[in-house]
């Protein structure tokens, strides 16, 4: 690859007049010597299967294996057809479908990790709302997943993308910031503004603590990913108005992994913590132990 | 770099619900199942950190299960590996560990059948992507994301000259390569990772050569890619 910084990849779009997808296109294929054909179709391949999970979500059961979650996605629709929302009907579909690709995770079906499963929900409540608003063709968005790609690689290897590791900023946080930078150059944004979307949303989920309920990706996981799909929008929103991240993105990645290397083991991914050990959450551990077959 | 290519964050597609604990696991699971080379009759699992404290809210279980009976990330038999297993006659035992481990969703895996054994320990760093960290207690470091040679051998001189000549021969280049040994002139280990797959006929020239006791390819790249025919 020819960036590990959000910097150089904005360089090298600017210096050969390149999109970011390009750049991410043309670098995996040089890295894994395959064509870009193959890599663009491997990508076609995972934006159905987006598809489909979004679909699933908003007709099927949804219910998870412990009962705790399921449906939401389902309640947002239902309500958007009775009354006006407060958030406006564009975002609040992308925070439905959002939901909707979420719990079909929990309930073991199949998803795209996008970088993680627990943030499966933040990229396709974006990007296939969009496409239902704006009319773009599958493709459009293939390259937006390649852009998110890119920004979500160079976040992977310069902090984390894993609850155990950073927290849940360095999941959901890691979803928004890629979702931004890539609806910002869908809409025909600069790589530049695209960073700036980057470190935008970064900023706004800067120390969100991973502690799941009984350790499942399901409370609160699911609800941040439709208020994931809502912030990447907002996100990139200010970038394409022109606003900067003073921060630059790349330092504001670094400071997601100070921030996650300080982060007590409590508040990442072990249950041990937080939510998970509020009275509610700790009667649902309980019970979820008792109703085990081990 | 920790993750090394654009599928590596988007993707893999997966039967939820974590990335971490369910498709790494399964993905940790399968490279134990190939660094053993056929279906183990007893398998010995150890759980570290966050693997330990919520592995069964994730199903770590059952992912660590398919991924020693060779299943991939989005394999609809997940939820049923534990019964499956059971139906092949593989035992399986889990345990929890309070041991300090370097990465929070560390595994421990030994497996056992009828004339052989492995070791394996690994972590599962996020996104589905996994990190081996050593194998039959040589502290090798290889991802599974690519054609993978695990030689164990002895350490003498021209070991490695005589490893990478097969190489050459066959034009399959090298990646990434790691080595460890017990002790001068004692059993050694060498890793590497390819980027092309390596044909079985290699293999057969590797163990031929004077001094490796083992060559074992582990390689959880894609399978049947419908994207291949059409180029």
């Amino acid at each position: 690859m020819r960036f590990r910084t959000l910097k150089q990849l904005a360089e090298v779009c600017a210096s050969e007049g390149l999109t970011i997808a390009d750049v991410m296109l043309a670098d995996q294929s040089e890295e894994s010597g395959k064509p870009p054909a193959y890599v663009f179709n491997k990508m076609r391949e995972y934006y159905q299967i987006m598809k489909e999970a979004v679909d699933k979500g908003l007709t099927e059961d949804t219910t998870s294996r412990s009962g705790l979650t399921g449906k939401d996605a389902q309640r947002v629709m239902t309500y958007m057809a009775m009354q006006p929302t407060n958030l406006g009907e564009e975002a609040c579909k992308a925070m439905a479908y959002a939901l909707a690709v979420s719990e079909v995770n929990a309930s073991m079906g199949r998803i795209i990790a996008t970088p993680t499963a627990g943030s499966c929900g933040i990229i396709p409540g974006v990007f296939i709302s969009s496409q239902q608003r704006f009319g773009w063709e599958d493709d459009h968005l293939v390259k937006g997943l390649l852009c998110a790609g890119a920004i979500g690689y160079v976040i992977a290897n310069n902090s984390f993308v894993s609850g155990a590791e950073g927290g849940c900023q360095a999941e959901v946080g890691s979803a928004i910031g890629m979702a931004a930078g890539a609806l910002v150059e869908l809409r025909g944004g600069t790589p530049e503004q695209a960073m700036h979307a980057v470190g935008l949303a970064l900023k706004n989920t800067l120390g969100l603590i991973c502690d799941p309920v009984g350790g499942l990706v399901e409370i609160p996981c699911i609800v941040r990913n439709g208020f994931g799909a809502v912030n990447a929008m907002a996100a990139a929103d200010m970038a394409l108005a022109g606003v900067r991240s003073v921060i630059p993105s790349d330092e504001v990645v670094q400071v997601m992994y100070e921030v996650g290397t300080a982060m007590p083991e409590k508040h990442r991914e072990t249950a041990k913590g937080g939510l998970a050990q509020t009275p509610t959450g700790r009667k649902i551990m309980k019970e979820l132990n008792l109703n085990r077959k081990h | 770099m920790r993750f090394k290519d654009v599928f590596s964050i988007i993707g893999p597609s997966m039967i939820g619900p974590s990335s971490s604990h369910t498709a790494g696991a399964i993905r940790l699971g399968r490279v134990a199942r190939q660094l053993l080379g056929e279906q183990p009759q007893k398998a010995e699992i150890t759980l570290y950190g966050s693997f330990a404290d919520t592995y069964r809210g994730h199903g770590t279980d059952l992912a660590l299960i398919g991924g020693i009976l060779d299943y991939d990330t989005d394999d609809p038999r997940i939820p049923q590996a534990a019964e499956e297993a059971e139906a092949l006659s593989v035992e399986v035992a889990f345990h929890m560990s309070k041991d300090k481990a370097d990465h929070p969703n560390t595994v421990g895996i030994v497996l056992i059948s009828e004339d052989q054994q492995i070791s394996m320990k690994g972590a599962s760093i996020g996104g589905g992507n996994v990190e081996i960290i050593s194998v039959n207690q040589f502290d090798v470091k290889f991802t599974g994301n690519y054609p993978t040679l695990i030689i164990a051998h002895h350490d003498r001189p021209g070991m490695i000259a005589d490893i990478t000549a097969v190489l050459g021969r066959s034009s399959i280049n090298i990646g990434f390569m790691d080595l460890d040994r017990k002790g001068r002139n004692q059993a050694a280990m060498t890793v590497i990772e390819t980027d092309a797959a390596i044909p079985d006929g290699v293999l057969e020239e590797l163990l031929a050569l004077p001094m490796v006791a083992s060559v074992r390819k582990v390689d959880l790249t894609e399978r049947g890619d419908v994207c291949d025919s059409e180029l």
